[in-house]
């Protein structure tokens, strides 16, 4: 295709900054400008200080800081029983967190790469996700699985994937997922602070995106979708990694004369989408984009409910902008595969000439 | 020779770690080690223990076994050196290629060709190998061109080699599901009737590649169920080369990997992974074993990772350098060559052939790489299934479409 990263690279402004910025006026000194990597570290940190019975589990997390270095330092600081290094096994993982949350811990599991989370699968849809109703809420489930999850990194197979919709399918479970520093910093101690079990999702190719986090501005509840930009014309959906892609291709629309109002979903199970059915209403169009495959996921859930909640608004129909319904490719085609900042546009122009 | 009992004896209790007692206090085992138990673990780690089967001393040695013997002549010998210094070259080379940016990743097998060659070479060609990642060696003996694996590492394919002619199965990456796959194609060659009496021509085996950190998986666990309670012929070669990218042995088991067969009902051996020639007398005997109904056979080949996890790993972080000075004198290659000088198997001239070889097959993978190909963007929606789907004709031919008009803006496709 076009020389998309080229395109991207001279046209985009770098975005971070503004979606990082939770809409305060104020500039408190305290400020720090962080990557999302950083902010998942503090955040853990923060959660990890704050309640003894917090531990985190993974693969090489300990000595290595894990594979992204996300838990860096932590074993140093917190030990080898709040930071354990775990036999290399994914339902031992998270099967065992189980058993520790029951106990009364709050495990933090880390998942290497999205596409390793399947061996744990077994365990999430039939345990974690069930103990709470099989129990009458007598046993309660404060488990986050951390998955760095989507492509564009260049890896081979299997670490490119973006299950998320799987989870989001299974009731009992909440699905989130990060998109800028404020909000890794923010989510992560909100999911572990959460009595259910939370798969957090992380957008590994943006792990070094950085932004200004404020620790002073209270963040907002977990389970909200949020308005990152106002706008007349189109509404974009996006989440994770899409976040950034999305900021850009609202910018250079802009440019274009199209006023894009942009939202943020962070959270995929429960979706909050009364702010996209308001949005859709003023807007009467929307673009849902995702890089995971569309067929039977997040998007087409959107799009099924927007017309279900404002058929008589839209004056185009949902327009989606996925990955495709194969199997991940190899990397010298993912950029073919994963949504950019040229496909958002496309979609955006078909929806306006409807 | 295959009676359990023979290879179920205990780990003799001199040298086993005494495991912490049931509600012992965990951080004592969490606290730094000191400089004893370093020095302990870094023994425990290059030793193999009294079971390891060994015929070629890392002195370049020639010594017996009771159980294990291997008639060879000097032209097999030279051949199994040769192998060695070839897959030793491509690996070498394909980690240069990464450092140039010409491969995304890749993953050393630096200080495995012995165990590698010794299983591959063990091999005959109606069986089937189920690889890791890592197998490059094997990947040799079967007879797939090293070019053949760099597909996958610079991201143009998962693979092109023909897995069902080559009876070399695409490299697994999710660890462990290659074990039951093994298992299960193993099960099929019994279901076919083509495990004999020991003389049959057609017998076949199955081998499966895996590393000490899969050990831990329930699939590895429920492929060695599997095969054990349907005789499946499948020889389990694990690969400990002492660490799972940063976790070493101890953070899998409590207990030498082998040892671990006899739970599951069959024999597990202790093979020196570094020693082509041991490494190639217990695999054949494994394989052969399978192939006349006695199987399975879990086969642990003890040896080291000589270089990082992959080029994305940085092992200063967790490894002691020590431990890869101890291991540098194990190193397999060097063995033979010493064992072919000193028995006169080999001259100047053979060792400089086989040099000779090794820089025409680099000149020619790195050739091969550089101009590798970038596939057309429909091999995304290509053999997605076996037949027509409309659905995906349909995206691919709108995508199609979309990327044309890129072509007529003037972009390059
Ligand atoms: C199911 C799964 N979990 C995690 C990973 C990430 N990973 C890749 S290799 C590896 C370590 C494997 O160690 P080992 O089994 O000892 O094999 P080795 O690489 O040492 O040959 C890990 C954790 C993976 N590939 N698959």
């Amino acid at each position: 295709m076009a020389e998309t990263t080229s395109r991207t690279a001279t046209r985009s402004i770098d975005t971070t900054n503004r979606s990082g910025s939770l809409g305060s006026d104020e500039q408190p000194a305290s400020t720090q400008k962080i990557t999302i990597a950083k902010a998942l570290n503090l955040g853990l940190r923060t959660a990890m200080e704050r309640d003894p019975k917090v531990l985190l589990l993974g693969e090489d997390i300990g000595k290595l800081g894990g594979v992204f270095r996300i838990t860096d330092g932590l074993q140093k600081d917190f030990g080898e029983q709040r930071v354990m290094d775990t036999p290399l096994a994914e339902s031992g993982i998270i099967g065992t967190a189980v058993g520790l949350a029951i106990r009364g811990y709050r495990p933090v599991c880390e998942i290497q790469f999205d596409g390793f989370i399947f061996p744990g699968f077994d365990q999430i849809v039939s345990q974690l996700a069930k103990l709470q109703f099989r129990t009458q809420g007598r046993v309660k489930m404060p488990v986050v699985i951390r998955v760095p999850f989507g492509g564009g990194i260049g890896a081979v197979e299997h670490h490119s994937e973006s299950p998320e919709s799987y989870f989001a399918h299974t009731a009992g479970l909440k699905v989130v997922a990060c998109g800028n520093p404020v909000d890794a910093y923010w989510m992560i101690q909100q999911a572990i602070a959460s009595d259910d079990p939370v798969l957090f999702f992380e957008p590994k190719r943006r792990y070094q995106d950085k932004a200004e986090l404020d620790t002073s501005v209270q963040p907002i509840p977990l389970h909200s979708s949020r308005v990152l930009q106002e706008g007349s014309d189109v509404t974009v959906v996006c989440y994770g990694p899409m976040v950034r892609t999305c900021t850009d291709a609202a910018r250079v629309a802009a440019e274009e004369g199209h006023r894009v109002e942009l939202i943020d979903l962070r959270s995929l199970s429960p979706l909050d989408l009364n702010p996209v059915f308001e949005s859709v209403r003023r807007t009467g169009r929307l673009v849902v984009v995702s890089e995971a495959p569309g067929q039977s996921s997040i998007t087409s859930e959107i799009a099924a409910q927007v017309q279900q909640h404002c058929f008589y608004s839209l004056q185009a129909p949902v327009l989606r902008v996925t990955g495709f319904d194969t199997p991940y490719p190899p990397t010298k085609l993912e950029e073919e595969f994963l949504p950019d900042l040229e496909r958002v546009l496309d979609a955006v122009e078909r929806s306006l000439r409807w | 020779m295959s009676s359990p009992e023979y290879w179920t004896k205990p780990w003799p209790s001199s040298s086993a770690e005494k495991p912490p007692p049931p509600g012992s206090n965990q951080a004592a085992v969490a606290a730094r080690p000191t400089a004893e138990q370093v020095i302990a673990g870094l023994r425990a780690t290059s030793e193999g223990g009294p079971d390891l089967v060994q015929l070629l001393t890392p002195e370049g040695e020639r010594v017996t076994h009771p159980h294990f013997d291997l008639d060879i002549t000097p032209e097999e010998l030279r051949s199994l050196y040769r192998d060695m210094v070839l897959v030793r070259r491509t690996d070498r080379e394909c980690n240069a290629l990464q450092r140039q940016g010409q491969l995304g990743i890749w993953v050393p097998l630096l200080g495995q060709e012995a165990a590698q060659i010794g299983a591959g070479r063990a091999m005959r060609p109606q069986d089937m190998a189920f690889p890791s990642y890592r197998e490059h060696g094997v990947a040799w003996c079967r007879g797939i061109d090293p070019t053949d694996l760099l597909g996958i590492f610079r991201g143009t394919d998962h693979g092109t080699w023909d897995s069902q002619e080559k009876r070399f199965h695409p490299y697994t990456i999710v660890i462990g599901n290659q074990v039951l796959n093994a298992a299960g194609y193993a099960m099929g060659q019994r279901l076919d009737g083509k495990v004999g009496d020991g003389h049959q021509d057609d017998a076949e085996a199955t081998i499966v590649f895996f590393g000490d950190g899969a050990t831990s998986q329930g699939d590895v666990n429920e492929g060695f169920v599997w095969g054990a309670v349907y005789d499946a012929p499948v020889v389990f070669f694990c690969q400990n080369n002492q660490w799972a990218i940063s976790e070493p042995m101890e953070r899998q088991s409590r207990i030498p990997l082998y040892q671990r067969a006899s739970g599951f009902g069959f024999p597990g051996i202790r093979v020196d992974g570094n020693d082509v020639l041991a490494t190639l007398a217990v695999t054949r005997w494994a394989l052969e074993e399978c192939r006349s109904g006695n199987g399975p056979v879990l086969i642990e080949a003890f040896t080291y990772r000589m270089d990082a996890h992959t080029t994305s790993d940085d092992p200063t972080r967790y490894r002691l350098s020590d431990e890869l000075e101890a291991w540098k004198l194990k190193d397999p290659i060097e063995r033979v060559r010493v064992h072919l000088v000193r028995s006169q198997f080999a001259d100047a001239d053979f060792f400089a052939q086989v040099d000779a070889e090794s820089d025409a097959l680099a000149e020619r993978l790195r050739e091969f790489c550089i101009n590798m190909p970038t596939p057309p963007a429909d091999r995304i929606f290509s053999h997605v299934y076996s037949e027509n789907s409309p659905v995906l004709d349909q995206q691919r031919d709108e995508f199609l479409d979309y990327l044309s008009k890129f072509e007529h803006a003037g972009g390059a496709l």
